[in-house]
């Protein structure tokens, strides 16, 4: 995973090509529109899954970024827009890749089971830098709830991005960046 | 301590002003990071083996960077408002109740700053108060006319990774160091590293879990006056670096930037442990009426 190598760039929708491509340690630049969801909206399009009903957006290639943003100002759509923990939404994530989810963009492992239902849909996870949320939202063109508005910080964000860094964490193939990477610099 | 006051007269605060102190330290904490942890995050720049690793920790200085020149949060998750109030025995506070004053500049400070509303009404109808309080609130009282005000912006994640363990006394220190290294190798890829590990040891379950959360509130790096407890710190400090976890768990040599550990006398049947994880957006500031 040489630091130098050129990013690969991103449009979502993603194809299942697309996504087949990629491999753990990729870097990736991401440009469109994005779906910012975390527990409660989870929570929300799953039930409505279950139910039946349509989503506030379409899932077929999406990719949801696992992040509740700060309020913007003029000209700054939001301040700070980083990721949050990714496991979170682990009981989540399969049922929405069942639905056509490509990809999701947190911070942190995946489940087992998750990582599973990457490889079986073939989706794939990007790890971003936690904590870099006001860097991150310097990438954000912009950035508004369009469902469950009551959540507040919890919404569904339409967030368009314009080279939003992440690397590839979890690939189509079965990889985990989180696990290969700690083991080379493990002591003892 | 010297008094320098009658005690029969009290000080008095007013409620306003403890409310003004809590709006700023909340603004500044959250956007502009304090020096010592920026100085902490170019020191583990330069030591830092992984390429990747040290491509996350230039992001983190430039995040801090942006955030400072735009006045926008580090992290888009503002926190949990964590307040630690040392309050002089010759002081009272006017005009209102120092719980309200506290919650008051939460409030005004969460939505000046634009800062990210975390609070949920009650655990399970999980309603969001919409300004960010209450604010988690700990007094303490001290001999003086002074009052001090600790401001911590404490994140979700690192605190959902945080861990607490009655140990048995026969574990003893290699028990400890065990428990602590092994936990934080569990938790720290969720953390944000590189983390800051507050240890509390000793006391009382909740006493333990409470002097972990303050130990975070020490100048970063800086070593615990005991030097058998500093010794400790830096094992920890050696043993968590060797998880290789690294930068934002992308592998590395810095999972930590600091290990402080307290403690406290506690009961012949007891050891307890509690590791309270901090990111590397260490919000915090101090200040003193």
């Amino acid at each position: 995973m040489p630091a130098t190598a050129k990013p690969i760039v991103l449009k979502p929708p993603l194809s299942d090509a697309t996504v087949e491509q990629l491999s753990v340690g990729d870097r990736v630049l991401i440009t469109g529109t994005i779906y910012g969801a975390r527990d409660a909206a989870h929570k929300r399009l799953v039930e409505l899954i279950e139910a039946g009903e349509p989503l506030p957006f379409p899932l077929e290639g999406a990719i949801v970024y696992y992040v509740g943003p700060c309020p913007g100002r003029p000209g700054r759509p939001t301040l700070s827009a980083g990721p949050t923990t990714a496991s979170r939404m682990d009981r989540y994530a399969p049922v929405l890749m069942k639905h056509g989810l490509k990809a999701m963009i947190g911070k942190g492992a995946r489940s087992e089971s998750v990582v599973k239902a990457i490889q079986q849909y073939k989706a794939v996870y990007f790890g971003a830098v936690g904590g870099a949320g006001a860097l991150l939202a310097d990438r954000v063109r912009r950035c508004e709830p369009i469902a469950f508005h009551e959540l507040g910080p919890e919404a569904v964000y339409l967030i368009e991005v314009k080279d939003f860094p992440a690397f590839v964490a979890n690939d189509s193939r079965g990889n985990d960046l989180y696990r290969m990477a700690v083991q080379r610099y493990k002591r003892g | 301590m010297t008094r320098t006051r009658d005690p029969r007269v009290l000080r008095v605060i007013d409620a306003q002003t403890i409310s003004e102190a809590i709006e700023n330290m909340a603004v500044e904490a959250c956007c502009k990071l304090s020096p010592d942890t920026l100085d902490a995050l170019r020191a583990a720049r330069d030591t830092e083996r992984s390429p990747t690793g040290k491509e996350v920790l230039d992001a983190l200085l430039e995040n801090a960077a942006i955030a400072e020149r735009e006045m926008a949060p580090i992290c888009q998750d503002t926190g949990v408002a964590v307040v630690f109030v040392e309050i002089g025995d010759e002081v009272r506070v006017g005009g209102g109740s120092l719980v309200d004053a506290v919650n008051e500049g939460v409030r005004r400070g969460y939505t000046r700053g634009n800062l990210r509303k975390s609070i949920v009404g009650d655990p399970f109808g999980r309603v969001n108060t919409g300004d960010n309080t209450p604010a988690v609130l700990h007094v303490e009282v001290a001999e003086g006319d002074k009052l001090k005000i600790d401001f911590l912006a404490k994140g979700g994640g690192c605190e959902n990774a945080s861990f607490l363990g009655m140990l048995k006394p026969a574990d003893g220190k290699q028990g400890t160091i065990e428990f602590v290294v092994g936990g934080v190798m569990n938790n720290a890829a969720n953390s944000c590293p590189p983390v800051i590990v507050g240890v509390g040891i000793g006391g009382t379950m909740e006493k333990a879990a409470l002097i972990a959360k303050r130990s975070l509130l020490r100048p970063l790096g800086q070593p615990n006056p005991d030097p058998n407890i500093a010794q400790l710190e830096s094992v920890l400090l050696d043993g968590i670096n060797g998880s290789g976890i690294g930068p934002a768990g992308f592998g590395g040599t810095t999972t930590a930037l600091a290990v402080h550990v307290e403690t406290h006398p506690c009961h012949i049947a007891s050891l307890p442990v509690a590791v309270n994880l901090e990111c590397h957006a260490h919000r915090h500031r101090q200040i003193t009426l």
